[in-house]
């Protein structure tokens, strides 16, 4: 139905209608190789939907999402990630009465199958592979604490930490820095930065000063639509935008 | 070595608990109980095998089974065929109208027996079914459910129904299954006859073999990635599920696994008690199970064995003391431990009784201990598992 692209993820004329509520309307977004984008929109404008529909999460109506050319509303959810997508939720999702270490453990993308998963061995390899994580996620000093100790920024950073271990080539961060201090939004930043090489990353954030420090590009949704796209300076300035954001 | 040592005893702690749990079952009870006391005790240690399957589904898994009865009755059942043919031999039966068929077939006007009894005259297909056949029930009921996501509440209920259902269908089906009644009167396996004391401790002891068996398997399975993924799965299961596993798979698998443990403790109960009947696969004894495992503390493989034993001793010494309230008073029980022990025995344990077994082990009197355990150790890594 639509042709090959050289976009990482290329997103087509995607509708989903809940009860007749179209939440995404007949979409198309293309996000490059190494390309950080981030979305924007008011709330209820379908960002999270949007997500949702390319891990797999809800299905749609109409349209197409192809990750690598490689269509993906058709997969279940975990034939998604196996395809090389990794998925951040809003509110940290983590396993609370795991510890740091167990959390990213069962994260490690070997022994996904039952047989494998009964004998999957911690080997010196998956030790050391941890540990590089734990550090990049500024959780080094945190393996053995129960994730439930945390704080909220941690858990965030925690669930970052359980897609790179799965080194995904598309990461998507739903609001990574909500509920963080001054200080861990910088050192997300930082995060984010370092990790967007080598992968696709798509961000939804709300925070505009954080978005302007990490995107290359951002999209504005606006019930359902794209209502611009480009840089940050572009988009900031763009009359319809503000209209949405500061009108009524 | 190390692998024996850190996952399948648990460690230090774990091996002390396993230890004193092994001289209580197969020292302690059977020189200080008469034959009387020490058969009741193996009968409740079969419960305990449904006890210890309900703590791989619900306490990690996070899967309530109300229907574990299902799988201890058709354990029991496929087991009471064997014995029930062995029994119904022409010479013993030649006053029935057939001779050689089961005598409540006879009473039944069958004449003829029925071609899923045949398999039943072999013992070996006899254990393979006691295994296999609840495996492929639980297959069949896991793969339709947890494909469709359907679990939580609805799951119980479900597996609620299906025990009624069985329970139904046995009663209904007298002349081919036994009935209400169930299959009694069995006799000898292989010749051996059961009924004699010496049978009955050496069934004791071979169920209580077993039962560590199976808590080997148990400890193997939760010490494993797939035990922290089932922790994972009863926290988030979207999480999971968007980490790249199937999430249903392993509910099936676990569900199967928790099946066949309910039946070898089925089966290994008609061996000892000598009869089964439907009262053991419906809602009442399901619960059941699931109070035991509530009580021992649903988290804890060994505890749910002391929680079986304690409430049926519980209800043994309620009933003989007091036989008009003794209910009530099981009742109150119930509702106290749930209440104030939601953990359970085990759950008490680690709170006042493991601080001071620390204690204890990081006193003098153990620390040459100490040194010959901690020679086996290697590798930092290893050491984590």
């Amino acid at each position: 139905m639509s042709s090959n692209t050289d976009f990482a993820l290329a997103i087509e004329d995607l509708t989903v209608s809940f009860d007749g509520f179209k939440a995404v309307d007949n979409l198309s977004l293309y996000v490059d190789k190494n390309e950080l984008r981030v979305v924007i929109g008011p709330n209820g404008a379908g960002k999270t939907t949007l997500l949702d529909l390319i891990c797999g999460k809800t299905r749609s109506t109409s349209g197409s999402i192809k990750f690598k050319n490689k269509e993906l509303s058709t997969l279940s959810e975990h034939q998604i990630v196996h395809a090389g997508v990794g998925r951040k939720f809003q509110t940290p999702s983590i396993y609370e009465n795991l510890s740091v270490y167990d959390n990213l453990e069962v994260s490690y993308p070997k022994g996904r199958n039952v047989f494998g998963a009964l004998t999957f061995k911690r080997t010196p390899e998956v030790d050391a592979r941890i540990n590089e994580v734990a550090n990049d996620i500024f959780l080094g000093d945190f393996l053995e604490m129960e994730a439930a100790l945390l704080s909220h920024g941690q858990k965030q950073w925690l669930e970052i930490g359980m897609l790179l271990i799965q080194d995904p080539e598309l990461l998507m961060l739903d609001e990574p820095v909500a509920g963080m201090s001054v200080k861990e939004r910088e050192l997300t930043a930082e995060l984010l930065n370092r990790i967007s090489k080598g992968r696709s990353v798509l961000v939804i954030e709300h925070d505009m000063e954080f978005v302007a420090r990490i995107a290359h590009k951002v999209t504005v949704l606006h019930q359902g639509k794209i209502l611009a796209e480009g840089n940050m300076e572009t988009v900031q300035n763009n009359p319809d935008v503000i209209e949405v954001y500061l009108g009524h | 070595m190390n692998f024996v040592y850190e996952r399948l005893l648990g460690g230090k702690k774990g091996m002390l608990g396993l230890i004193i749990l092994a001289v209580l079952i197969f020292i302690i009870l059977p020189l200080t109980l008469d034959m009387f006391r020490l058969s009741m005790v193996g009968k409740y240690l079969t419960y305990a095998f449904a006890a210890v399957s309900l703590v791989l589904l619900w306490g990690y898994g996070g899967i309530l089974s109300l229907g574990q009865g299902i799988f201890f009755g058709i354990g029991g059942y496929c087991m009471a065929m064997f014995l029930k043919l062995e029994a119904s031999d022409p010479e013993s039966t030649k006053i029935q109208s057939t001779p050689g068929i089961p005598d409540f077939m006879d009473w039944n006007q069958i004449t003829e027996l029925p071609w899923f009894w045949i398999p039943f005259e072999s013992f070996g297909f006899t254990v393979l079914a006691v295994i296999t056949i609840p495996a492929i029930f639980a297959f069949i009921i896991g793969f339709s459910m947890f494909k469709r996501r359907v679990g939580g509440v609805y799951f119980a209920i479900i597996t609620q129904v299906i025990a009624v259902i069985l329970t139904v269908l046995i009663v209904g089906q007298q002349g081919y299954i036994g009935g209400i009644n169930g299959i009694t009167d069995l006799k000898t396996l292989n010749g051996w006859d059961i009924r004699e004391d010496s049978a009955k401790y050496t069934l004791y002891f071979i169920n209580a073999v077993l039962l560590f068996a199976v808590l080997f398997i148990g400890k193997f399975i939760l010490t494993s990635k797939f035990g922290r993924l089932l922790l994972a799965m009863k926290d988030k299961e979207d999480r999971v599920r968007f980490s790249g596993y199937d999430v249903a798979n392993f509910k099936i698998f676990i569900f199967c696994v928790s099946a066949v443990i309910a039946a070898i403790g089925g089966a290994m109960f008609t061996l000892q008690v000598g009869f089964m009947s439907p009262s053991f696969v419906g809602i009442v004894p399901s619960i059941e199970m699931v109070i035991f495992a509530a009580v021992g503390g649903r988290m804890s493989l060994i505890g749910v064995v002391y929680g079986t034993l304690a409430v049926n001793f519980g209800k043994t010494i309620f009933s003989e003391t007091f036989p008009e309230i003794w209910l009530f008073l099981m009742g109150g029980l119930f509702i106290a431990v749930v209440m104030f022990f939601p953990n359970g025995i085990a759950g008490v344990w680690n709170k006042y009784g493991d601080p001071q077994l620390d204690r204890l082990l990081d006193s003098k009197l153990l620390s040459s201990l100490k040194t010959a355990i901690s020679k086996n150790k290697t590798s930092p890594v290893e050491d984590n598992k």
